[in-house]
């Protein structure tokens, strides 16, 4: 293989990670809102196509990535709350109501597009000056993902609210008996677990593609909740855990045209599994223990 | 009394999911009395719909049954799916392995085994294959104190890409569909029609679901007449108290998951010995998520779970009338009251348990 090649191959690797590193950070930063204070959230997936459909949609409706990605988040955040509905006040099971909302999600926006585009497929293509733009090879939302780091940070470790947040996650009864609103500050942080998760599939649905199709998510919602206990549940680190995460699927792309000495190719699907075997291995303690929010998946009633 | 209270929830569930399901079809403009007629008139006019509905309930049953078996100890099996995707391409390897597959010219096979033993290792090799993907889980759980949730959810991807490589790469059948090659005639079980005449024969329902049944007696007299399913459930119930009356909880864990991956894994009877008659990649769709709906609908009760595996049958069954004779409702129809249901179920599990 000459130099220049294995550049070219580099530099499409760098950019794929980046672009397949994005949806993963929105959805893995909206886990991590719901997850420290205490609620598990299954639902990613689930979040994560409502907003790709809906952003598909408006965009297409409205011609504007800008609308179509705030109505996809605002779809994203109705969607949460009830999911925090069924889980907060009704205390309904957090992983089966999780699970009801992915499969909602499966069927609803096929049923929409099915009645309004007379096309359950998938919904109208969507012309591609009116897709998120693109900065240098890069799209406006993966520079939006980069740039929820440093906020996320600084919002979970340097606000009261952060600070409620995790001592709700933590202990939800000296919480409240501090003061907090626990209930209040759990369906905040669901809804904008929702609202971020929903951008991430947006990003799928109106930039990296042109239109939303069936379960286009494809298991990325359960790929940012592995990134987000690998990251045992801090920002920083869930960049890293996003960015190895879309390398690995990056690089499966130009695995499928590598060849071996020997003429066969390296299999893409164990590239694809390296990421939940690591998950697997990291919950188990092998490489640091990665300890979960305390109170996480226990309903909170105050007369308990 | 109490077995009122048992079915009251669940019924309630079902009856909100359609006034919610009624709503969304009346905002895309269409008539929810006529679809919900459409959806529910086809499934048991005939001995064809018959057919069909329990066809389509079957491997239901064996993924309800699966997640059940996991909850009475106290364990989440959201990992069926991959469970009953390891055990389908298990199961159809031993049918070419064992059954004399010729693809072309070639022989793929070892050797060929007469039906009698052929059809029972196959089943043998569905339950087992089940059974190592759920009990790896289980290990974990019990070893280490991992999350099974997590944990299955993962096993379920490893295992989708394990057998998509193997099926890609190593038993493909010729041609552009993924899926591995047939499995051996001897392998196949007999289709219900063959005995029973007023089946019509385009009707694949098959032995499978003679099976299915017979699992949901043998879950409930192990669950409930046994010592280790009295162990399994004291563990479910309460985990420190159990261990404390000398039940070791990890090992009722284990086997828990291990049983629930075997029953996950019997799907591979019905899909591959019963059905296609061989590995057919992408499948399942979504059998073992809905396990989790049945098996809840259900109560996590064998005779529950078989009930709820023919309600959600029946929509299966409906759903693909809809899409034909409605105007604008399409068969996601199914999937999504099958959803609404779940989330009804979860959220008024706190007020049956009183």
């Amino acid at each position: 293989m000459n130099d220049t090649l294995s550049l070219a191959i580099l530099v499409t690797v760098f950019f794929s990670t980046i672009r397949l590193a994005t949806p993963l950070i929105f959805a893995a930063l909206g886990g991590m809102f719901s997850e420290r204070s205490g609620i598990i959230n299954i639902a990613l997936e689930g979040l994560m196509l409502t907003g790709a459909f809906t952003a598909a949609v408006a965009t297409y409706e409205l011609n504007s990535p800008y609308l179509g990605l705030l109505c996809g988040m605002l779809a994203g955040g109705f969607t949460a709350l009830i999911y925090a509905i069924a889980v907060i006040k009704f205390e309904a099971d957090q992983v089966v109501a999780g699970t009801a909302i992915n499969l909602l999600m499966l069927g609803l926006p096929q049923l929409i597009s099915g009645a309004v585009y007379d096309s359950s497929g998938s919904t109208p293509q969507i012309e591609k000056q009116f897709l998120l733009p693109e900065f240098f090879n890069i799209n406006l939302a993966s520079l939006l993902a980069f740039l929820l780091i440093p906020v996320c940070w600084y919002v979970l470790y340097k606000t009261p609210f952060g600070l409620r947040l995790r001592a709700v996650g933590e202990n939800p009864a000296a919480a409240d008996a501090a003061g907090v609103n626990v209930i209040k500050l759990r369906y905040s942080a669901v809804i904008i677990s929702g609202i971020l998760a929903a951008a991430g599939g947006a990003y799928l649905s109106i930039g990296q593609s042109s239109l939303f199709t069936r379960g286009m998510t494809a298991g990325r919602g359960f790929i940012a909740l592995a990134a987000l206990i690998l990251a045992k549940w801090r920002p920083v680190p869930v960049l890293l855990a996003c960015l190895f995460f879309g390398f690995t699927e990056a690089l499966t792309i130009p695995l499928a045209n590598y060849r071996l000495a020997s003429g066969e190719n390296i299999p893409v699907q164990f590239v694809q599994i390296i990421p939940y075997v690591l998950t697997i291995i990291v919950l188990a303690g092998f490489i640091g223990l990665s300890r979960a929010p305390k109170a996480l998946g226990i309903p909170y009633n105050k007369e308990k | 009394m109490k077995i009122l209270r048992e079915i009251l929830s669940p019924l309630v569930a079902v009856a909100l999911a359609f006034v919610v399901g009624a709503i969304i079809i009346l905002l895309i403009k269409d008539n929810p009395f006529e679809t919900y007629r459409i959806l529910l008139a086809n499934s048991f006019g005939s001995a064809k719909d018959i057919g069909y509905t329990l066809f389509y309930a079957t491997p239901l049953i064996f993924t309800g049954l699966a997640v059940a078996v996991a909850f009475r100890c106290g364990l989440f099996n959201i990992g069926a799916e991959g469970q009953l995707y390891v055990a389908s391409f298990a199961t159809a390897w031993v049918g070419i392995k064992f059954g004399g597959t010729i693809v072309g010219d070639v022989d793929w096979s070892w050797t060929s085994l007469p039906s009698v033993l052929l059809v029972p290792l196959c089943i043998i090799t569905a339950m087992i294959a089940g059974g190592i993907w759920g009990a790896i889980p289980g290990i974990l759980r019990a070893r280490f104190g991992s999350s099974e949730v997590i944990n299955t959810i993962m096993l379920n991807f490893i295992g989708i890409a394990l057998v998509s490589y193997f099926t890609q790469y190593h038993f493909k059948n010729p041609g552009p569909i993924l899926e591995t090659a047939p499995i051996g005639k001897a392998a196949w079980i007999p289709q219900l029609h063959e005995y029973f005449s007023f089946i019509p024969p385009d009707v694949p329902l098959n032995f499978a679901f003679l099976i299915a049944v017979l699992m949901c007696l043998i879950v409930y007299v192990f669950l409930w007449k046994t010592k280790w399913g009295f162990e399994l459930r004291a563990v479910g119930q309460n985990a420190s108290a159990a261990e404390y009356g000398g039940i070791s909880p990890g090992k009722q864990i284990i086997t828990a998951m291990t049983f629930s991956g075997a029953l996950a894994g019997m799907v591979a009877i019905n899909e591959v010995l019963g059905y296609r008659h061989n590995y057919y990649d992408g499948f399942s769709a979504e059998l073992g998520f809905l396990g989790i709906a049945v098996a809840l609908l259900g109560r996590n009760h064998p005779l529950g779970v078989f009930i709820a595996a023919i309600f959600f049958a029946v929509l299966m069954r409906g759903e693909i009338f809809v899409d034909a004779f409605t105007r604008y409702v399409s068969k996601d129809i199914g999937l999504i009251l099958q959803a609404i249901t779940i989330l009804f179920v979860a959220c008024l599990q706190k007020y049956s348990k009183r």
